[in-house]
């Protein structure tokens, strides 16, 4: 009676709430006498506040309080504490938060926003991670010396913008360029851009009169919003609350601590009422955290055989203004440097960089993405070079069990599961063997473009997850956890799991949907595609511990030794014979004897999970583990392009990754496509576009392209099943992944059907022309 | 010709009632649907026309209640997702996966609802040149495409 549940297409419990509008997020929820806060941002990139002219809107109508960074005197960070709530004496990025109106309807704050005026004294801007790492650049934290470390693996360099670097030094690189027979080298540049989530970020925070902070919030980490609300505003942890419902949309943009900093500091100005303060879409874009920059110089070498030798990497991080998680993805990009490609010769420096633009937080693929875009196109180069097949070159180099990662951690086919595989799969479905470039006559050229990619957690080492389960007095049961539904289906998952181990019907299973710090079990983060693995563990573990009750009063119902009993379909069993029963109706809540003595008690399962062995990475070479187990795949995408014009259709795009076990495939498949649409539309058209004075051009959606209907092109999706021993039911996590290879497959096949090496995004026809007519000059 | 100078109450027939709330001349039909009378479905993403998550149906066609003030719904039908009751489109969203975070989905369901009413012949060229003025950033539209294409009787 194994997967009546796993590997089902169950529908998500949240499906009928969000097909009617009755679906709740944190802005829907409102309250007579709730404040708003509207923001007052910067429209400076970079310089010192001269002076904040507040006067004329003190005296608007409505207007409760205004806020400045004088207001607040601590830097917050979670990784680094570099960051002013509101900007203090300095700008650091356009969109910057400088001040803070609170009125009592939103037109009456903004309306007295708009007459705050603010002068200031510009400085010179550093406008990108190569720049910001030369001698004469200006520096965005003069004082980064003194920030606060609040993990002990960060690594700022004083009196420069490098806010962290790390080193992965593995073999003897020397070595392997000896044994190089063929070696080439390239450098790519990927910008920053921003999560666009469809609900813009907000907060709302109210303080009792007894001290109680609660802040309901469109998060994904309630949890530490609550530590980092108790820390900065020094009250005792129970006595803060964090509440989140249904999250529209995250990926990673709403993992940090942002706006919930403000909505306190505005409910304290206010005697403690409720204060909502939600961005615009124009702040949402410019002054809430977005996706990293990436500069990158990549070197590989390989013998004639096509086998890998050596592997250079120089990463440069742009973070923005501030470090947030910048740190944290460095670190992962360092760890995952190579690719899934077995390499005994690694040597990466990864510095992640301040620059004068809006602050990076963590985005699908926690840096992979952005890093694999430049391992993957180089794997091109090197097939040029070496006259092979991309995929075969793939092939020949995909890493194994046996091997090890770079930062040195032995592989098995759990932590590691099957890459030949995957590969062998996608063969088929994009139709590799028809040929990767097609000339169609006409101006069109048809071509394809392959990219592997690899991913593990890189969580912290005590990362973990707990979950009860309860039941109702009609044998049904309930499951409570702490992960956030931001969308990718969590708690369905969650439930299917907890159905499956119970062996009860998933309609019988009830999930709250919401999380209230207080009720909910503690819970790590609803991030890196780790909450099916990690809460899913505390859920079997929480279902296991129900079972043993329920079978322990079944014996006492039935007069038999627990040994005796089985269950399924809400019912305690003799093995021997099935017709003797007990229901769980009948004993969740204690067994009644036909005399009216009762026996037992409630039953209530609980269950937690701590990530196992986890070590942090070695500052000088990497070496440690930096999560439970990797998900590998590979993604394919096929364009076609008009050489006359050099416009360009996305007719095809694939992703195979070994998923350990689907548990909901309908769903798994979804999060895969909506990722890799995500990732061609990073490897298409979005950027942020900067002026000379490094104000962010593009802050609405008219003008920030996003992929609208009509343009996705086909998308498939296979999986590869290797389980992981130590996920539920042998799944790992799969998500984010879909967005890791994918521009990378689809610069390939545009890099192969223009002819040119393009070794940016995003790719327009301006871009090919472009260069295309430098290739063109170069010859001459 | 209807003048309204100064917040005042006004009168509108949102999903077969007639509602009375209290309306300034600048409010949106988004705003005044959300905070006077409750009726949330209908969502901010951009308020500036360009992501289609406040879309409701006036008269019958899709508009962007962002950018319709209240006062000027006022004699005519409006429907919100909040008017719908079970119709094929929502099934049809459940069945095909077509959504994940649902925040999008009140207004590419209420513009689809639109379409298959003043065109239930609607060929794919047709159904793109309307969705496109709605962003979902979760799915990957086929999911949505399917959906739609499954309860157009043209399909
Ligand atoms: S909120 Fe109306 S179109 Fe975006
Ligand atoms: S479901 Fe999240 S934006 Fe469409």
């Amino acid at each position: 009676m194994e997967f009546q549940s796993i590997g089902n297409d169950v529908i998500r419990k949240d499906a009928w709430e969000k097909v009617t509008g009755r679906a709740l997020y944190n802005a829907d929820i409102s309250s007579p006498g709730l404040l708003h806060g509207v923001l007052v941002t910067s429209t400076c990139a970079h310089g010192n506040i001269k002076s904040i002219h507040l006067q004329g809107a003190r005296m608007m109508a409505g207007v409760k309080a205004i806020l400045t960074g004088d207001s607040y005197p601590d830097l917050t960070g979670s990784v680094l504490e570099d960051r002013p709530p509101l900007a203090k004496g300095k700008v650091r990025y356009y969109g910057e938060p400088v001040a803070l109106v609170i009125a009592r309807s939103e037109f009456e704050a903004c309306a007295a926003a708009a007459r705050i005026k603010i002068e200031y004294e510009k400085l010179p801007t550093v406008n990108s991670p190569r720049e910001a790492i030369k001698s004469e650049s200006p520096l965005v934290h003069d004082q980064l010396g003194s920030y606060k470390k609040v993990i002990p693996e960060v690594y700022p360099v004083q009196n420069t913008n490098i806010c962290h670097q790390i080193k992965i030094r593995k073999g003897d690189i020397n070595k392997g360029w000896n044994e190089a027979e063929v070696i080439v080298e390239g450098s790519f540049s990927l910008p920053s851009s921003d999560h666009i989530a469809m609900e813009p970020h907000n907060a709302k925070a109210e303080i009792l009169p007894d001290g109680q902070i609660i802040v309901d919030t469109s998060s994904q980490s309630p949890f530490a919003v609550r530590k980092l609300i108790s820390q900065h505003f020094k009250v005792d942890l129970g006595k803060v609350v964090v509440r989140v419902p249904l999250v529209g949309g995250g990926y990673g943009g709403k993992a940090s601590t942002n706006l919930e900093y403000l909505a306190v500091m505005a409910s304290k100005a206010v005697g403690g009422q409720p204060v909502l303060i939600k961005n615009s879409r124009e702040q949402d874009i410019a002054s809430a955290p977005g996706k990293l920059a990436l500069e990158a110089t990549v070197k590989l070498g390989a013998r004639k055989d096509g086998k890998l030798v050596a592997g250079e990497y120089t990463f440069l991080v742009g973070t923005g203004a501030y470090a947030d998680t910048g740190p944290r993805m460095t670190s992962a990009m360092a760890m995952s440097c190579t690719g899934p490609y077995r390499l005994e010769n690694v040597w990466c420096d990864a510095y992640c960089i301040y620059t004068n633009h809006t602050f990076a937080t963590s985005f699908r693929g926690f840096g992979h993405s952005s890093m694999t875009f430049a391992v993957e196109r180089m794997m091109d180069k090197l097939a040029a070079a070496l006259h092979m097949n991309p995929l075969e070159l793939r092939r020949i180099n995909a890493i194994q069990s046996g091997d090890t990662t770079p930062t040195q951690v032995r592989l098995t086919p759990s932590i590691l599961g099957y890459l030949p595989g995957c590969i062998e799969k996608i063969q088929k479905l994009i139709n590799w063997e028809e040929g990767n470039r097609i000339d169609m006559g006409n101006n069109r050229i048809k071509a394809k473009g392959i990219a592997c990619f690899w991913k593990t957690s890189s969580s912290p080492t005590d990362a973990f997850a707990a979950a009860i389960v309860s039941f109702n007095s009609d044998g049904s049961a309930n499951l409570q956890v702490g992960a956030v539904e931001i969308g990718p289906s969590t708690r369905t998952t969650l439930a299917q799991i907890l159905a499956e181990r119970l062996r009860m019907d998933i309609d019988r299973i009830y999930v709250q949907m919401e999380v209230d710090t207080r009720t909910s079990p503690h819970d790590w983060k609803t991030v890196a595609s780790m909450s099916t693995f990690l809460v899913g563990r505390a859920v079997l573990t929480a279902a296991n511990d129900a079972i043993g009750q329920l079978i322990n009063l079944g014996a006492m119902a039935l007069k038999c030794s627990p040994e005796d009993l089985d269950f399924q379909h809400e019912r305690v069993y003799l093995k021997e014979n099935p017709e003797f029963y007990v229901e769980y109706k009948d004993i969740v809540h204690g067994f009644k004897y036909p005399n009216g003595n009762t026996v037992g008690r409630q039953i209530i399962g609980r269950g937690s999970y701590i990530m196992p062995h986890l070590t942090a990475m070695d500052q000088e070479t990497g070496k440690g583990q930096p999560g439970p187990f990797l998900t590998p795949g590979v993604q394919a995408v096929e364009v076609e392009l008009n050489t006359a014009d050099y416009t360009y259709r996305i007719i095809k795009a694939a992703t195979v990754l070994d998923a350990g076990k689907v548990i909901n495939p309908k769903s798994a498949k979804g999060l895969v496509m909506g990722a890799m649409g995500m990732g061609l539309g990073l490897g298409s058209r979005e950027a942020f576009l900067w002026s000379a004075d490094q104000e962010l051009q593009n802050t609405s959606l008219r003008t920030y392209k996003v992929i609208r209907i009509g343009e996705q092109p086909e998308y498939l999706v296979d999986w590869v099943e290797t389980p992981n021993v130590n996920g539920p039911y042998g799944s790992r996590g799969l998500a984010e992944h879909g967005i890791i290879g994918i521009h990378a497959a689809l610069v390939n096949a545009l890099s192969l059907a223009a002819g040119v090496e393009l070794d940016q995004v995003p790719v327009t026809p301006e871009l090919i022309w472009k260069k295309l007519r430098e290739a063109q000059n170069d010859s001459l | 010709m209807l003048q309204i100078l100064n917040e005042s109450l006004i009168e509108l027939h949102i999903n077969g009632e007639i509602r009375k709330a209290l309306a300034r001349p600048s409010d949106t039909l988004l705003f005044f649907l959300r905070e006077r009378l409750g009726l949330t479905g209908a969502k901010p993403g951009c308020e500036n026309g360009d992501c289609g998550a406040c879309t409701v149906l006036v008269d019958g066609w899709p508009v962007k209640s962002c950018l319709m003030l209240a006062a000027e719904a006022i004699g005519h039908e409006v429907t919100t997702i909040e008017g719908l009751d079970k119709v094929p489109i929502q099934q049809a969203f459940v069945d095909k996966f077509a959504f994940q975070c649902g925040y999008c989905t009140p207004g590419f369901i209420m513009n689809c609802q639109g379409l298959i009413n003043i065109h239930p012949d609607a060929s794919d060229e047709v159904i793109h040149e309307w969705l496109q003025s709605n962003i979902c950033r979760c799915t990957s539209y086929q999911e949505i495409m399917e959906a739609i294409r499954s309860v157009l009787p043209s399909q």
